[in-house]
């Protein structure tokens, strides 16, 4: 988090071809997570344009409308590092946006969706959805909106967290499961 | 820390530190045997497991280029990763889930009890159910398993109790929290579980057993071993007399190396145990080490899974504790009225939410697909472990078109599924959408099959040499000294996961070796 969302003391790089702010919607998930307010990625290799693009592609693939785009941001920047080490895939994505169009971006849903089924068999496509669901669903932004809590283990694991706290089945009989090593 | 050096050709060598290589380097140092052991990975700790999902995954497994081919999911759904074990010391009983339930008696007989399968390659095992059940109990002593010799099982988690609810509605009656080699009391050194989810990436707290940190350390001080990490086996050396004298491998600077070996163990996961001995072909033996009869790395079996999801109007988490604590084992029988031979274990199953969309669910996007997601803390899952049929195309091969780092063929895997394998799947995930149904699921969801975690059969034990690559004590026909100690002598894969197997039958070849060696008949 802090590496990616530090307008507050961002220096922009000289490499920096583009930029994806954002304002943290006061109250969703990710306001407790946020330094500040507002957050910045900085692009390397794709323009603000371009960034915007991917942005709505990635809602598109995996649209959760309550999660924050910065969020998305971080699918964003994941790709364009890796356009920027590659200039195979830097053309790829390049090649793949402008292929969908400029107003792709703006578009209602149901476009965005009938453009992207158009390509969905393109290596474009296909990198852009395993990017997404890799990077979308590992971010401490996912795992507070879906109210995942990750790793336990430094916390005494769910032990005594709640790993048994559903009330709405029966329990299950003594024999079938095992006695809690700890009292709680 | 004991060296052995290059030169002495008394040493065993035994190639891999998982459940099988692990267990024997134990076995055979606390006899007095020297012994040097191979791991391709690294050695982590407790202390230096990750718990960040990806990075953990990118620490623990293989992942040198394979490729792969036929008609089954993983072909389509992973077609870079199509198995997925690890390459660290410990082995895959690194990321391993920890289930260790036994064989049935009749699964050892698989070719006499389900009779002759059409486009199957079914034998017997060499050896009965009632030669091996000794080393059972050595073995989930050693273990620690539960529910076994007294020891408690672990408690219902909630994930569990979705499952239990279910299975109790659909009238099945052995349903509990499994056989599992995880601590429900502290054992052995070893502190208990502490429900914390992360067996995958690493048992933080040692609760769940590991070759790592239980065998390794103990044959280590013994004085007998010689532990070499980041060394790669990339060929298995003979004389002129047909026997082995040693094994070439690439140490952790990428130098070749040639480490003079009185006998050798294999234990490379199936995948690599095949792609080993096929690299080692000679002019003696062109088809590979223990290949006469063209047997080596057929019969490749990985066992049935398939997962189902229920998504409930009431939350689950079931992240929150241990991940494979919960079985159903009445379907593990042979019933040909079901539409199939073999059986099949239900067993619980959760995955961490950066995993769950990418192999927990089908190849998906948009609005269906992430409303699936969107569910994942009210969403309870399962899915199965079953018996596939061994069939002699299915098989571990070179592939001369993609070379490893040391420009050697890389493993292909391919595997065409039998029908009966489709049929078995089928009518599990029937069963597992009933149960949640039958307890007010909203929703139910088929997943893919996952990489394959379970590589088994490709040396098969047996007692005809023309059928399998070993015999009963995993000894090739061909080679008196060269010997296969991990998943792939199991001579039919059956319904269990095959860790407790692998110990067994390793504890039972370390006795053979002991005495093979002390009669100087190896």
């Amino acid at each position: 988090m802090d590496d990616l969302f530090n307008l507050n003391r961002r220096e922009l790089l000289k490499t920096t071809t583009g930029l994806l702010t954002g304002l943290v919607v006061a109250g969703g998930p990710l306001a407790p997570l946020a330094r500040g307010r507002a957050w910045a990625v900085d692009l390397i290799a794709l323009t603000s344009a371009e960034g915007a693009e991917l942005m709505a592609v990635a809602r598109t693939i995996a649209p959760h409308d309550k999660l924050d785009d910065a969020a998305y941001a971080m699918v964003i920047q994941a790709i364009d590092s890796d356009a920027s080490k590659d200039p195979s895939a830097q053309k790829m994505f390049k090649e793949g946006l402008a292929a969908l169009g400029s107003e792709f971006t703006a578009s209602m849903e149901d476009d965005r969706v009938a453009a992207l089924k158009k390509v969905e068999s393109s290596a474009f496509f296909q990198v852009m959805r395993l990017k997404t669901v890799q990077v979308l669903y590992s971010t401490p932004m996912a795992y507070a909106y879906f109210g995942y809590q990750g790793e336990a283990f430094s916390k005494g694991g769910y032990l005594l967290r709640g790993f048994n706290d559903l009330r709405w089945l029966p329990e299950v009989p003594p024999q079938d499961g095992g006695p809690m090593p700890v009292s709680s | 820390m004991t060296h052995i050096d290059l030169h002495d050709s008394s040493a065993v060598v035994i190639i891999g530190s998982g459940a099988g290589g692990g267990t024997l380097a134990h076995e055979l140092t606390r006899r007095g045997i020297k012994v040097v052991l191979l791991e391709a990975g690294k050695r982590q700790s407790t202390e230096t497991f990750s718990q960040v999902p990806g990075e953990a995954f990118a620490q623990l497994t293989w992942l040198d280029a394979r490729t792969q081919s036929g008609n089954w999911g993983v072909a389509r759904d992973f077609p870079s990763l199509p198995v997925w074990h690890c390459k660290t010391v410990g082995g895959t009983t690194v990321h391993w889930t920890a289930s260790a339930p036994r064989l049935q008696p009749w699964e050892l007989r698989a070719r006499t009890i389900y009779g002759n399968v059409a486009g199957a390659s079914l034998i017997d095992w060499p050896i009965s159910y009632e030669e091996l059940e000794k080393y059972y109990e050595i073995a989930e002593r050693r273990l620690g398993v539960t529910r076994r010799n007294g020891v408690p099982g672990l408690p219902a988690s909630n994930n569990f109790k979705v499952m239990y609810a279910g299975a109790k509605k659909l009238g099945y009656k052995q349903v509990h929290t499994g056989h599992m080699a995880i601590n429900s009391r502290a054992f052995d050194g070893r502190g208990l579980c502490i429900q914390q989810g992360f067996c995958v990436q690493g048992c933080k707290m040692g609760a769940k057993w590991s070759t790592l940190y239980t065998e390794i350390p103990r044959a280590e001080s013994t004085g007998n071993l010689d532990l070499r990490v980041e060394s790669t086996a990339t060929k298995i050396e003979h004389g002129a007399d047909g026997r082995i004298n040693a094994v070439v491998y690439r140490d952790s600077q990428g130098k070749e190396q040639r480490q003079r070996a009185r006998l050798v163990c294999v234990a490379g996961n199936a995948i690599e145990t095949a792609r080993l001995l096929l690299l080692s072909a000679s002019s003696k033996f062109p088809q590979g080490l223990g290949n006469s009869d063209g047997q080596l790395g057929r019969n490749y079996c990985h066992q049935i899974t398939g997962f189902v999801w229920g998504i409930f109007d009431k939350p689950v988490y079931s992240w929150r504790g241990a991940t494979l604590a919960g079985v159903v084992e009445d379907e593990v029988i042979n019933d040909p009225r079901r539409g199939f031979a073999g059986g099949y274990r239900l067993e619980l199953l959760t995955l961490d939410l950066p995993t769950f969309p990418l192999v927990g669910l089908s190849y998906g996007w948009g609005r269906d697909f992430a409303s699936i997601v969107e569910s994942y803390r009210n969403i309870a899952g399962m899915f199965i472990n079953g018996e596939d049929m061994p069939r002699s195309d299915n098989r571990i091969t070179l592939n001369s078109a993609v070379r490893d780092v040391y420009g050697l063929p890389v493993a292909n895997v391919h595997v065409d599924e039998h029908a009966n394998d489709q049929a078995m799947r089928k009518h599990a995930q029937g069963q597992m959408s009933r149960m949640y149904d039958a307890i007010g699921a909203k929703r139910i969801v088929l997943g893919p099959t996952p990489p394959a975690t379970h590589n088994l059969c490709i040396a098969r034990m047996s007692s005809d040499p023309r059928d399998g690559v070993t015999n009963a004590w995993g000894q090739t026909h061909d080679i008196k000294n060269l010997f296969i100690s991990d998943g792939s002598v199991l001579s039919t894969p059956g319904a269990a996961n095959p860790t407790l197997t692998i110990v067994a039958l390793v504890l039972r070849q370390a006795e053979y070796i002991s005495q093979q060696m002390k009669a100087r008949s190896v």
